[in-house]
């Protein structure tokens, strides 16, 4: 963007600078620290100048609003168009109480739905089970059958709202289920939108709530793609995940990078199953943290779009540009959250928000301040909510698009995670790609390093976290904190044993026989699993026929 | 020279959570304890076996989804059973301090929350730990 010239001139100009007033500033007194690093660990430095950002090509590398490179966002009006939709993930207790909670939020000003289901769901267990005692509807719904599903979404038309559900081992059951709703509420499948998590990958880097083996856990994720693809056109079949990776305490860059390459794996997966790239890659969809650095943060954003147009366009030959736009969805970092001083946690929050808004997501969960504590309560939640809509209608952020585009520092930190990326990528590409770096334990230690780190620069003070190493104060104790009652687990028992009883047994074996007979072929098992559903099959009984065939994922034990 | 005090690091339940549990097996392991990580999705009896089977001095339990009041007594209750009243028994996570009473009173020796610095809880398993 600069010609040499003007270039040389800087470089004296910042010379003379640093020799004059930065040596005369010093000399009075040094800076506060020797290096400064992000909150990820990369150095930051005094002064960001067109000399940092010298190759930068603006056609090339930044381009337009909803075009190649799409550095600068996927759509062309962006916010002016349309706010973000505005998602709070939510749930717990038995559907009815989850019902409740989100037609309340809807009628607050929230845009969709995201659906919490607590873990025995997740890890494709029925509340009955032993494995499942005291985890009923804890951190989420509890959702056993077609039922429960329908309770859910009693009186909330699934053609008017998208869902979006955090589901990945049993996703296809779970899509399988909203599906049957939507056919109950009279709305064809093309009329119905949403996005399913069905990220097994980062569940075993991660999140843990895996099932079965990595390969075999594939062929059930690529069948969900497939099967929406033909029949379910407006809905994100997953949602690849680098959320639970920054959770687990990877860097910005690492984010990014072990997301993309688990996106490249999926690509390759739905390329060998037959698809054609263009058929199905407008459809993925992506899922990522915001933490309070947010200038890091919209630098994150802005190469991960940048980076995964050039991998859809070069690697994969894909042609419809739609296929090259990294749509994501954002929610505000979990572990940046304190216990100590928790109202803190709006103010980190909002920090948050505002970086997704610079950074240009598709929407956008806010976390609630009383998490770091326990199940947002009422109040919380709507701050949160809030939160959102301050940022959104009155911080300015949404008036034009990509806002901090230009600014030196933030171009420079946008090209220095690329090459991060890209270093990632093809390390992960030597070893055989994202699933044989899991399987090697590659990824998990990244990450695990990374997290080593941040915690001792919190030990050592060298990174403040305000309230709980820097500013500590006394404080009460929290009060009126959400409870779930306990009893919701012996209800769900007892009506899972009513729901079995009363159900046309013949025909649920036949759904279930006919589910396994499919499951052993390489014929796709959705139309089954519908079946099944359909047959008031739980998700127990139906992941059940998948653990007995294909085995279950054991992650090596670590001893230290 | 006195043996290594030996830990076993434990996630009951169903959580996927356990940044923090890998973290402090290491920084234990570090600080010259021996310590196994059992992974994810341990019942009650799968920890106490496998303190049982290492004949661990510590058992580190973690829980991030709501679950301590059902599996920390139950481990508690397990070990006394089996006879391992000796086997020091700590916790942590998201754990509201309005449970911390009846958690002690079910046996454990200490809950740590959120925010905890790691060597505050090295400290009170060295200065805690009954060696056999």
């Amino acid at each position: 963007m600069f010609d040499e010239k003007a270039l040389e001139k800087i470089r004296a100009g910042k010379e003379k600078w640093e020799q004059g007033p930065v040596a005369q500033a010093h000399s009075r007194s040094s800076e506060r620290k020797p290096i400064f690093t992000t909150i990820s660990g990369t150095p930051v430095g005094r002064l960001y100048t067109p000399l940092d950002v010298k190759g930068l090509d603006y056609e090339r590398d930044l381009g337009y609003p909803g075009e190649f490179p799409f550095t600068r966002g996927v759509q062309p009006t962006m916010y002016r168009g349309r706010y973000w939709t505005v998602r709070q993930y939510a749930g717990f207790g038995d559907a009815r109480s989850t019902n409740e909670r989100y037609r309340h939020m809807l009628a607050q000003g929230q845009t969709g739905l995201s659906v919490a289901f607590h873990l025995p769901t997740q890890a494709g267990y029925d509340s009955d089970h032993p494995l499942s005692m005291g985890e009923v509807g804890k951190v989420g719904v509890a959702i056993d059958h077609i039922g429960d599903m329908r309770i859910l979404f009693d009186q909330i038309p699934l053609d008017k709202v998208t869902t979006s559900m955090t589901m990945n081992a049993p996703a296809i059951v779970l899509v399988s289920m909203y599906l049957v709703i939507a056919q109950e509420q009279g709305v064809a499948w093309d009329k119905v939108g949403g996005t399913i998590q069905n990220d097994v990958l980062k569940e075993i880097i991660c999140r843990g709530q895996y099932i079965y083996p990595p390969r075999k856990s594939m062929r059930l994720a690529i069948d969900l793609i497939e099967f929406c693809g033909k029949n379910v056109p407006k809905w994100n079949p997953i949602s690849i995940s680098g959320y639970h990776i920054r959770e687990a305490g990877s860097t910005a860059a690492q984010e990014m990078a072990f997301t993309i390459a688990d996106g490249i794996a999926y690509t390759e997966a739905c390329i060998e199953r037959g698809m054609e790239v263009d058929s199905f890659a407008p459809r993925l969809s992506f899922f990522f943290n915001a933490f309070t650095n947010v200038l890091e943060e919209v630098a994150k954003f802005r190469a991960g779009r940048r980076y995964w147009a050039k991998v859809m366009r070069d690697r994969f030959k894909a042609k419809d540009p739609r296929s090259m736009m990294l749509r994501f969805h954002v929610q505000t970092g979990g572990v940046s959250l304190t216990a100590q001083q928790p109202l803190n946690n709006i103010v980190r929050v909002a920090f948050q928000a505002y970086a997704t808004a610079l950074g240009g997501a598709q929407s956008l969960h806010t976390n609630s301040f009383d998490e770091a504590l326990c199940l947002p309560t009422q109040q919380a939640a709507t701050i949160a909510l809030r939160t959102q809509q301050i940022v959104a209608e009155e911080s300015g952020a949404a008036d034009t698009v990509d806002p901090l585009a230009g600014s030196y520092y933030v171009e420079n930190m946008t090209d220095r995670i690329e090459a991060e990326i890209d270093d990632y990528i093809q390390k992960i590409d030597a070893m055989g790609g994202s699933l044989a770096a899991i399987e090697q334990g590659y990824i998990q230690k990244e990450i695990l390093e990374s997290s080593y780190r941040f915690q001792k620069e919190l030990e050592s003070g060298e990174r403040v976290y305000v309230g709980v190493n820097k500013y500590v104060m006394e404080e009460p104790s929290p009060t009126g904190l959400l409870k779930v009652d306990m009893a919701v687990g012996e209800m769900k028992a007892a009506e899972l044993k009513e729901h079995r009883a009363q159900r046309d047994h013949a025909k649920w074996k036949a759904a279930l026989d006919e589910l396994r007979r499919v499951s052993m072929t390489d014929e796709n098992v959705m139309p089954c699993v519908i079946e099944a559903v359909k047959a008031k099959a739980t998700v127990g009984e139906i992941c059940d026929v998948w653990r007995d065939l294909y085995g279950e994922y054991r992650p090596k034990e670590f001893v230290y | 020279m006195a043996r290594k005090i030996k830990m076993i690091m434990a996630k009951p339940g169903l959580d996927g959570h356990d940044r923090g549990a890998k973290l402090l097996t290491r920084i234990c392991a570090e600080a010259g304890m021996e310590v196994v990580y059992t992974g994810l999705r341990q019942t009650p009896e799968m920890i106490v076996a496998a303190a049982e089977q290492e004949c661990a001095d510590v058992i580190g339990l973690s829980s991030l989804s709501g679950v301590h009041n059902y599996f920390f007594p139950r481990v508690a209750e397990l070990m006394k059973q089996r006879g391992l009243d000796h086997v020091l028994l700590v916790g942590g996570g998201i754990i509201p301090e309005e449970d911390y009473d009846f958690l002690k009173e079910s046996g454990m020796a200490a809950i740590f929350g959120p925010g905890t610095p790691t060597a505050e809880i090295v400290s009170f398993i060295r200065n805690n730990v009954r060696r056999r």
